[in-house]
């Protein structure tokens, strides 16, 4: 699905204050971008979220969050019938510390889907990512399918706002 | 006052709380810390800035992620005579059931601890221990 109408919809619908998730929110979590089975996420820098005052590296909640959202979202953008999904399990491997000060962006990848499971690639970088601060791999279940015509935009909302 | 000094007051007052003076996250997520039994249980306090699925409502993964890896890391700084923080070097978090908003609580065990990396496992859940939200494992680097 090459769907430039559900990466709209998608983008679209997170722009409505009422159906931004409240700790994306919270973080300033945004959306790059959504293409065919691939997102990117980016979350601004702040030293409130740092994990060591001395340092100001980031924590690395921030890092998981901006990996589960962005792989979340890869998931969603495979399908072109609307699903809903939770997270099976995430692995995340810290490739080197964070830059303090710069944004952090989030890329995911769903690379494979099956009937009740979707599993996923991702990256988490700075300014270039092809050096990325941390490597990542995720499986979703998909929770439920939706097919039935009215309520289909109502559930794709659902499951989009659940991973932003 | 440094991480260091923090590290070494929390010991003596036997208050890891004090920890998130240094871990600005923990205070942004509202995580703290208390010692039972000798076991320190992390508690992220119940916040609707949390919540990722507003539909359900929803703690957002991430956030569960969060306080799983945080109270790795606040075990390891309790168990180990360590000047610093140990650093993440790969963490797998299992979701397990939904986190609703309410107070989520974590508890570590050090399954290894070896002279340069520990192996430590954490489980987190809402009212029922046996019921846990979600489970990580994940190696650290001491320094």
């Amino acid at each position: 699905m090459t769907d430039q109408a559900l990466m709209e919809r998608i983008i679209a619908f997170r722009a409505k204050p009422e159906n931004q998730s409240p700790h994306g929110k919270f973080l300033g979590l945004e959306i790059m971008d959504v293409d065919e089975a691939e997102a990117t996420v980016k979350i601004p820098y702040s030293k409130d979220l740092a994990g060591n005052s001395a340092t100001g590296i980031l924590h690395g909640g921030i890092v998981t969050t901006a990996l589960d959202a962005a792989s979340g979202l890869a998931v969603i953008a495979t399908f072109e019938r609307a699903i809903t999904i939770a997270t099976l399990d995430l692995r995340i491997d810290y490739l080197k510390p964070a830059t303090p000060g710069e944004v952090i962006f989030a890329y995911g990848h769903c690379y494979k889907t099956t009937r009740n499971v979707c599993f996923v690639r991702g990256l988490a970088y700075q300014k270039d990512k092809s050096d990325p601060i941390a490597n990542s791999t995720a499986t979703f279940m998909i929770t439920a399918n939706h097919t039935g015509k009215k309520d289909d935009q109502l559930r794709t909302d659902e499951a989009t706002g659940a991973k932003l | 006052m440094s991480l260091m000094e923090l590290i070494k007051q929390a010991k003596e007052e036997d208050d890891f709380s004090l920890l998130s003076e240094g871990i600005p996250y923990m205070k942004s997520l509202g995580i703290s810390v208390v010692e039972n039994d000798g076991q320190l249980i992390t508690t992220m306090k119940a916040d609707p800035k949390l919540t990722g699925n507003p539909w359900i409502p929803a703690l957002h993964g991430g956030t569960i992620g969060g306080l799983l890896e945080t109270a790795a890391i606040i075990q390891l700084a309790h168990d180990q005579d360590t000047d610093n923080l140990p650093r993440t070097i790969n963490i797998t978090v299992e979701y397990l059931r939904t986190g609703f908003i309410k107070d989520l609580h974590a508890t570590a065990i050090v399954t290894k601890q070896g002279r340069r990396v520990a192996n430590v496992q954490v489980r987190c859940w809402q009212e029922n221990p046996d019921k846990p939200v979600a489970a990580m494992h994940g190696h650290f680097l001491m320094s």
